[in-house]
């Protein structure tokens, strides 16, 4: 038992600067009750991996990162045989019976442990974050699914291997594309979507302690106002950290029209949002 | 559990496929789930129940009507089916009492909101509820039409302005200006909100939770006819069409790089195998580079079609990266090419309204003659196809009663690779009235109904990638 209830997340979470949602809190004290890996969606920068690192600082656990893309591998997920020292093992052997080296050099020596299964093998339990998940190939994703319904990993030469204690799995994802059916089912499903003005104005605090109360809450409401236009990339919860960052360094104590036009190219990051962004700023310095 | 039942059979309805092990994992959850809390069993069937974004919308439609929420005092529910519309019955607990006028309750609301109470503000809600809504027990009506009348009733563009002139300052910079209209915007729209909450609570307590979430159902948006579409609806394909169009590029251009098997590389697995001692343990190969498709979109864009071509851009292209060359023709009665206008990062709604204005799709009366702007197009723009142009017409073929020219279609289809035909119609329509697909149709590779976006997805997807024919994969 690590969280007594939903709120007692919530308030771990907090201690490590995350500043959950009820909802995030929630799915995240089900995921320890139930031994569910969590399945993470969002825009980016809402501090879906974040989570992850949070959780595993919150339970004072170690994290295990698997970053996925395109072509990743048994080999560089799971383990792989250590090619070169069997080869070694064997030359530096010449006259040795063959069922001896062979039990030898498939033994858990040569072996090579890749995130997952170090996940599996950690005596003592682990957070495991795999991230972005869209990003791997349909086969690359059957494999993990084993390892996510029954927290073990199949090695043909030395059987299946168990996790002697269940890590925390949170899987990320951006959205690409569909995962398959096998791989949602198995998990619990979190959307983390923009905070609210109210939520993203405390996380601008925890993160940033020299930001003024004032200015906080105008970089809240004004990028709150910015997630609403039609914009190629809206800003996230880590833009807004950026900005707000920048104009602490600029020594801005309140925002005007005239700041939030010259720093736009923090919060945004294509040339035709900021266009956007910035006739609608224009047009209000002209009216007034 | 009959209701969790109930509750995931509703979802199914909808269109959320929910499977055996979700529901099982879902009842398994609530064993951990103060059952009082709302919002933990919200939390926690989102988390079981719905694997998708796109499905969160209609999971907390549905979710409201089965969990409505109750009323925190004593309510005497929705008026016997006796008291007239729009009667004094209902709740109160509003200073004052039930007698109060209608602007002693728009006064309360402007204080509630002002002073941010949201004890005061539920109770006003519900007490302009059961003085505005007018809701009698047994009507067939629906909540929007309640919503409509309770906010008329509170009159919340008055109190838009006024909430907007309270806040007036002198000396207030543009930006502060603008945040704060903004937040009274919000927090119209928040009340509007719980109007539509407090409506669903009542009905659910007349009806039961099962008629009303059926009257809420929408269908999700990828599955919405694209050409009977509300606007409502058309806003929320809109939503949808956006992230749709990222994932549908990510895939064409990772299903065209993983699709065939290069050949062998021999230089670089002998390099490779310099490592494992001259042993040729890896065989590396080549990249495959598949040819990229060319296409050709010849789009209706009069009225009854118009939202159909849009789409049909939108969607392609999104993949337009995939592909050697897109061009595209717009007509009415008459044919324009305009490729510019779809450059990449346009604003595809203002790019459409170009269209309209400054394309010469307009010939003599504006109404849809496919056979002038086929025969049109093989005058002018025949050079844009070639043997490996894949040619795509979208429109329902409704010509009235103009010549279809098929021979110029026939042209066509003699140049290009292949002629698909896209028609938004329902199926059972075709060859009906003044439409003349069936004369168009031995012309083409194959002709589609598409009508709606997960069709039109699927479609597009399966042209860009191009290994065969999409024959038999849209229908």
């Amino acid at each position: 038992m690590v969280f007594a209830n939903p709120r007692a997340a919530l308030d771990a979470l907090a201690g490590q600067k995350y500043l959950a949602d009820l909802a995030i809190a929630q799915v995240v004290f089900l995921a320890e009750r139930l031994d569910k890996p969590v399945l993470v969606e969002g825009p980016a920068g809402v501090g879906k991996t974040e989570l992850a690192k949070s959780v595993a600082a919150a339970t004072d656990r170690r994290l295990i990162r698997l970053q996925c893309y395109e072509g990743l591998d048994e080999a560089k997920a799971l383990y792989e045989w250590n090619y070169r020292k069997q080869l070694l093992r064997l030359q530096a052997a010449p006259g040795e019976a063959w069922s001896e080296t062979e039990s030898d050099i498939f033994g858990e020596d040569f072996l090579l442990a890749r995130p997952l299964l170090e996940a599996i093998r950690s005596p003592e339990p682990v957070v495991l974050l795999i991230d972005e998940v869209d990003r791997v190939e349909m086969e690359t994703e059957a494999l993990m699914l084993e390892l996510l319904a029954d927290f073990q990993v199949s090695i043909p030469e030395l059987g299946t291997m168990t996790a002697t204690t269940r890590p925390a799995v949170f899987l990320t994802s951006n959205n690409t594309r569909e995962l398959s059916e096998a791989l949602k089912r198995r998990c619990l499903y979190l959307h983390i979507g923009y905070p609210t003005i109210e939520r993203e104005q405390e996380i601008l605090h925890a993160r940033l302690p020299g930001l003024g109360e004032r200015l906080a809450e105008q970089v809240a409401r004004f990028v709150a106002g910015i997630r609403a236009m039609p914009l190629r990339k809206p800003p996230s919860v880590s833009e807004s950290l950026d900005w707000a960052a920048a104009l602490i360094a600029l020594g801005v104590a309140a925002l005007d029209d005239a700041v939030a036009a010259a720093t736009l190219n923090v919060l945004l990051k294509h040339q035709s949002d900021i266009d956007i962004v910035a006739k609608e700023l224009g047009a209000d310095l002209i009216e007034t | 559990m009959r209701f969790l039942v109930d509750f995931i059979g509703e979802l199914r309805e909808v269109g959320i496929g929910v499977s055996m092990v979700e529901a099982v994992d879902a009842a398994g959850a609530l064993d951990h789930v103060d059952l009082l809390d709302r919002d933990q069993i919200r939390a926690t069937l989102a988390a079981t129940l719905i694997k998708s974004s796109r499905h969160l919308e209609a999971f907390d439609i549905t979710f409201d009507a089965f969990f409505a929420t109750r009323p925190r005092f004593d309510d005497p529910g929705v008026e016997g089916a006796g008291a007239p519309p729009g009667g004094e019955a209902g709740a109160d607990g509003v200073g004052g009492g039930g007698t109060g006028g209608d602007t002693d309750l728009m006064e309360a609301m402007f204080r509630a909101v002002d002073a941010g109470d949201e004890d005061l503000l539920q109770a006003v809600v519900r007490a302009a509820v059961g003085r505005f809504g007018g809701m009698e027990s047994g009507r067939p009506v629906g909540g929007a039409y309640y919503a409509y009348r309770v906010a008329r009733g509170l009159d919340l563009d008055a109190l838009r302005s006024r909430l907007e002139a309270a806040g007036e300052s002198d000396g207030e910079s543009a930006l502060d200006r603008r945040l704060r209209l903004q937040e009274v915007g919000r927090v119209v729209e928040r009340l509007r909100d719980m109007i539509r909450r407090e409506i669903t609570r009542r009905l659910v307590a007349d009806r039961g939770h099962l008629p009303v979430a059926k009257t809420m159902r929408r269908p999700l948006a990828e599955d919405v006819d694209l050409t009977t579409a509300t606007r409502d609806d058309l806003q929320r394909i809109e939503r949808a069409v956006q992230p749709l169009t990222r994932k549908l590029a990510a895939r064409v251009a990772r299903r065209r790089r993983t699709g065939i098997e290069g050949r062998l590389d021999v230089r670089r697995t002998v390099r490779r195998s310099l490592s494992t001692g001259g042993a040729l343990a890896e065989p590396r190969f080549r990249k495959p580079r598949p040819g990229r498709p060319d296409i050709v979109v010849l789009a209706d864009v009069s009225g009854s079609v118009a939202t159909f071509a849009r789409f049909t851009m939108q969607l392609v292209h999104a993949v337009s990266s995939q592909l050697r060359r897109v061009r595209a023709f717009a007509f009415i009665d008459a044919i324009d090419e305009v490729t510019g206008h779809f450059r990449p990062g346009t604003d595809l709604a203002a790019a459409m309204a170009r269209v309209g204005t400054e394309a010469r799709v307009v010939w003599v009366d504006g109404h849809s003659n496919y056979g002038h702007a086929l025969a049109q197009f093989v005058e002018q723009h025949l050079g844009a196809v070639t043997p490996t142009t894949t040619v795509i017409i979208t429109g329902d073929a409704r010509t009235n009663y103009h010549d279809p020219h098929t021979e110029a279609l026939a042209t066509i289809a003699s140049r290009a690779r292949a002629v698909y035909w896209l028609n938004p119609e329902d199926r059972r329509y075709w060859d009906t009235g003044d439409s003349v697909i069936g004369l168009y149709a031995p012309l083409c590779a194959a002709v589609y109904e598409v009508r709606n976006l997960r069709q039109l997805e699927r479609f597009v997807e399966t042209i860009s990638v191009q290994r065969r024919d999409p024959a038999g994969l849209v229908a």
